[in-house]
C-alpha cells in the first residue's frame, strides 16, 4: 500500500539503523513529542534496535493524556444532562474524570456517541434540532482546524443547537516549558509530523535557537521515525541547533495556510492547564468572543467545576520526559489500562499504555 | 335530547390489518402472531421437523458425540456491507459448533423484534438466514419470536443455538497446543469489524470492505481430512486474532510467536484500520478460523485450506513455543519481538 508498505520496509530500516549506530558517538536523549510516534516506536520494536547510548523519552503529545481533568469533569456534567447528545472522538470515552468516565455516563442513560470528525457532530445537530449537540473539542494543532471549521459552519448555517467544549493545546509552549525546566534532560526533539502538517515549522525555529536544540519534524512509520532520529543524532553530534524537516512528503515550512486561517478565525490563544503538567501560559486555544455562542462551557454553565488528581500518579513527570513509565511505583500494580490512575495509562497513545501493551516484560 | 346516540349506525372499529411494520400484537400469541410466523418465517425454513409446529423438534442424531453451542447476536446497523444480522446469526453458531470438529446439523432461532421494525427489513434478514442455513447445510428446526416495546431493543436481536455431531476420533481443544505446533489462519483478518464500522453512524469513512461472514463447516471437514492431528480450532470473532491466540496460549500454558508480516490483511482493511488507529489483530472476523496443527501437518493443512473457496487466503502465521506460558509475542518485520496482549475492551477509534 502506498505510503505504508514502503515506509515499513525492513531493508531501508536496517540501513538507517546502521547509520544511526555509526553516527552516535556519545549518549543522547531525544524526545518524540507525539504519542502516535511513541506507539509506532514500540509497536515496530525500534527502541530495541537503537544503540544503547541513545535514549528516547516520550513527550506530552497525547491529546487524551493532557486534556485537563476539569475539562473531562465538565464534559461528564454536560453529557449527563437530559436533551444533550454528547459527541467526541472514540478514545476520549474511557478517560477518567474525578469519579467517572463518559462510558459510565452513557450506561446511566446519557446520550454519548463517538464520531470521527466534528462535522459528523454538526450533522447530528442538523438532524436533531430539538436536542443540544455538544462536541468535546480537544487535541493539538492537528484537530484544531476541523473543530474550528465545525463552529464556523454552524455559525454560517445559523445552527443554534450545536456547541463545542474546547480544550485545545499547542505544542511549542509545552516544548518551551520542558526545555526551561531545571529537571530537563531532553537534548533534541522529533516534532509531531501531523501538527507540523497544519502549522509548518516556522514557530520551531526560534525555539531551536533559544534553547540550542535540534528539532526534527518526523512522521509515524518506521522509516520516517528512523530518518528523524538519524537527523537529530547527526545534528547533536555536530553541535547544531535548528529545524530539519524529515517528513517532507507531508510537511511544508508554512504548513497548511487554509487550515491555519480557519483556526485563527475561530480560536484565540489562551493559558491552559495540562493534565500532569499544570498551567502553561499561552499554550491553549479557546473560542473567540465572536463565537462565544458556540461555547458549551458557557451554554451549560460548567465553568466552576474543579477536580483533584490521584496523588500517586507521576504522569506529569512522564509527560515531561523526566521519568519513564516503569519508574512509577504504581505502574502495572495499582495502575493498569483496566484501572488507570492517570491519563497516560488510558489513551491508546499514552506512554504508560504503550509500555504496558508492548513492553511490560522488559521495562 | 335532540342528539340522542344513533345506535344503529354505531360499530366497533375493527383492528387494522395489513401492517408494514412489526406490531406488539405480532408477539402476543394470537392471530397476528400466527400470520407473522406463517407469512414471514416458515416459508424460509421449510423442513419436516419445523413444519409440525410442535413446541419442540424431536429427532435422532447420527452416532458420535454431540457438540452444542448458543450465541446471541446484536449488531448496529442490522445490515452492513457483506451481510446482515441474519447470516451472522446462522454462521456464527454454525462456526462455534464446527470449531469442535463437528458437522453442524440443526439450529434453533429465537427472534426478539422491536415494535416498529419494518417487515421488509425482517424479510431481508430472514432471507439471509435461509440462504446461510442452506449454504451451511443446516436445518432450522425450532424457533421463537417475541416483540418488545419500541426502544427496548435495537431493531432486532437474534439468538441461535446449534447442534452437530463430532466424528469419532476427533478431539479438539484450546488446551491441546504443544511447542512446535504451527498456527494457521484461513484468510485475511479484520474484514467484518471494519465493514460494520464503515457504516456506523458518526464515522465518515467510505470503503469497499465487506464482512467475511461465512459458515466454515465444510472448510473444517476438509482440514480434518488433511491434518488428522489437528489440535485446536477457533473462530476469531470478537476481540480478533489477538484474543484467540491469547486464549490458546493460556489454555495450553504455552507461548505463541506470530510473524507480523505473515498475517494476511487486505489493503483496504489495513488502510481503514490505520485511519482509525485500530490494530487489525483486535478486530472481529466472522468467517475465519485459526488452527493449531503439529508442525509435520502444517503443509498439508495449508494446502487443504487453500483448496477451499473460504480458505484461499490461508497462511501459516506463527508457531507454538516453549516460552513463558500464556504469552503471545509478535515478531516485527525488523525481527524484534513484542507482546501481543488481550484487548482491554472496546476498540475505540483514535483522536488523530
Amino acid at each position: 500500500m502506498k505510503y505504508l508498505q514502503e515506509y515499513r520496509d525492513p531493508g531501508p530500516c536496517r540501513v538507517l539503523l546502521a547509520r544511526i549506530a555509526a553516527a552516535a558517538t556519545r549518549p543522547w536523549t531525544i524526545m518524540e513529542i507525539c504519542g502516535g510516534q511513541t506507539h509506532a516506536i514500540l509497536r515496530h520494536g525500534l527502541d530495541q534496535l537503537l544503540p544503547p547510548s541513545l535514549t528516547l523519552v516520550h513527550g506530552p503529545g497525547c491529546p487524551v493524556c493532557v486534556t485537563p481533568l476539569e475539562t473531562i469533569d465538565r464534559a461528564l456534567a454536560i453529557a449527563a444532562r437530559p436533551g444533550v447528545i454528547f459527541t467526541t472522538f472514540g478514545d476520549m470515552l474511557r478517560v477518567p474524570g474525578s469519579r467517572d468516565d463518559l462510558l459510565r455516563v452513557k450506561s446511566r442513560g446519557g446520550d454519548v456517541r463517538f464520531v470521527d470528525t466534528p462535522l459528523a457532530a454538526l450533522d447530528l445537530a442538523r438532524r436533531h434540532p430539538d436536542r443540544e449537540v455538544v462536541f468535546l473539542a480537544v487535541g493539538f494543532e492537528t484537530t484544531a482546524p476541523g473543530n474550528a471549521m465545525a463552529v464556523r459552519q454552524a455559525a454560517r448555517e445559523g445552527l443554534t443547537n450545536f456547541s463545542e467544549l474546547v480544550s485545545h493545546v499547542l505544542v511549542p509552549p509545552a516544548m518551551a516549558a520542558i526545555l526551561g525546566s531545571p529537571a530537563n534532560r531532553v537534548q533534541g526533539f522529533l516534532a509531531a509530523g501531523h501538527v507540523c502538517a497544519v502549522m509548518g515549522w516556522r514557530e520551531y525555529e526560534p525555539l531551536a535557537a533559544r534553547f540550542g536544540v535540534p528539532i526534527v519534524p518526523t512522521g509515524f512509520e518506521p522509516v520516517d521515525l528512523l530518518q528523524g532520529i538519524l537527523s537529530c543524532v547527526e545534528m547533536l553530534e555536530r553541535g547544531e541547533a535548528g529545524v530539519e524537516n524529515r517528513y517532507a512528503r507531508i510537511v511544508k515550512r508554512d504548513g497548511n495556510p487554509a487550515a491555519r486561517a480557519v483556526v485563527d478565525e475561530v480560536f484565540e490563544v489562551c493559558d491552559r492547564p495540562w493534565r500532569g503538567l499544570g498551567v502553561i501560559p499561552r499554550s491553549g486555544l479557546r473560542l473567540r468572543a465572536a463565537y462565544a455562542a458556540y461555547d458549551a462551557e458557557r451554554r451549560f454553565d460548567v465553568g466552576d467545576i474543579a477536580p483533584v488528581e490521584p496523588p500517586e500518579c507521576i504522569s506529569g513527570e512522564i509527560l515531561q520526559g523526566v521519568k519513564k513509565p516503569d519508574q512509577c511505583a504504581a505502574f502495572g500494580r495499582a495502575c493498569t489500562p483496566a484501572t488507570p490512575l492517570g491519563a497516560t495509562m488510558v489513551s491508546s497513545e499514552g506512554a504508560c499504555a504503550a509500555y504496558w501493551k508492548y513492553h511490560r516484560r522488559t521495562p | 335530547m335532540s342528539d340522542a346516540p344513533d345506535f344503529d349506525r354505531m360499530s366497533c372499529p375493527a383492528p387494522l390489518t395489513g401492517h408494514d411494520t412489526v406490531q406488539l400484537a405480532h408477539g402476543a400469541g394470537g392471530r397476528l402472531s400466527a400470520e407473522l410466523i406463517d407469512a414471514h418465517v416458515l416459508p424460509r425454513f421449510r423442513n419436516d421437523l419445523l413444519a409440525k409446529l410442535e413446541d419442540q423438534a424431536v429427532f435422532a442424531l447420527p452416532p458420535g458425540r454431540v457438540a452444542f453451542s448458543t450465541d446471541t447476536f446484536v449488531v448496529t446497523p442490522l445490515e452492513f456491507p457483506g451481510g446482515d444480522i441474519g447470516d451472522l446469526a446462522v454462521n456464527g453458531t454454525v462456526n462455534d459448533v464446527a470449531m469442535s470438529g463437528a458437522r453442524p446439523l440443526y439450529l434453533s432461532v429465537g427472534l426478539v423484534l422491536e415494535e416498529g421494525l419494518p417487515l421488509a427489513l425482517l424479510d431481508r434478514v430472514l432471507g439471509s438466514m435461509e440462504r446461510a442455513a442452506r449454504e451451511a447445510g443446516v436445518s432450522v428446526v425450532t424457533g421463537d419470536t417475541k416483540v418488545v416495546d419500541r426502544g427496548s431493543c435495537d431493531g432486532m436481536f437474534v439468538n441461535t443455538s446449534g447442534i452437530g455431531v463430532v466424528p469419532d476420533g476427533v478431539s479438539l481443544s484450546a488446551a491441546a497446543l504443544r511447542p512446535g505446533d504451527a498456527l494457521l489462519i484461513s484468510g485475511t483478518i479484520a474484514d467484518h469489524g471494519m465493514a460494520v464500522m464503515s457504516v456506523r453512524e458518526g464515522l465518515s469513512f467510505r470503503s469497499t470492505i465487506k464482512s467475511d461472514t461465512a459458515a466454515l463447516g465444510g472448510l473444517v471437514a476438509d482440514l480434518l481430512a488433511a491434518a488428522p492431528g489437528l489440535r485446536a480450532l477457533r473462530d476469531p470473532t470478537r476481540g480478533g486474532l489477538a484474543t484467540t491466540l491469547n486464549e490458546f496460549a493460556r489454555a495450553s500454558r504455552v507461548g505463541i510467536r506470530v510473524e507480523d508480516g505473515a498475517v494476511p490483511v487486505r489493503d483496504d482493511t489495513a488502510a481503514a484500520c490505520e485511519i482509525l488507529g485500530i490494530d487489525p489483530m483486535y478486530v472481529a472476523n466472522e468467517g475465519k478460523l485459526v488452527a493449531a496443527v503439529p508442525a509435520g501437518e502444517a503443509a498439508a493443512a495449508l494446502a487443504a485450506l487453500r483448496a477451499h473457496p473460504l480458505g484461499r487466503g490461508a497462511a501459516v502465521i506463527g508457531e507454538v513455543v516453549a516460552g513463558e506460558p500464556g504469552l503471545v509475542t509478535v515478531r516485527t518485520a525488523l525481527g524484534v519481538e513484542r507482546i501481543l496482549d488481550m484487548p482491554l475492551g472496546l476498540q475505540l477509534p483514535r483522536i488523530c
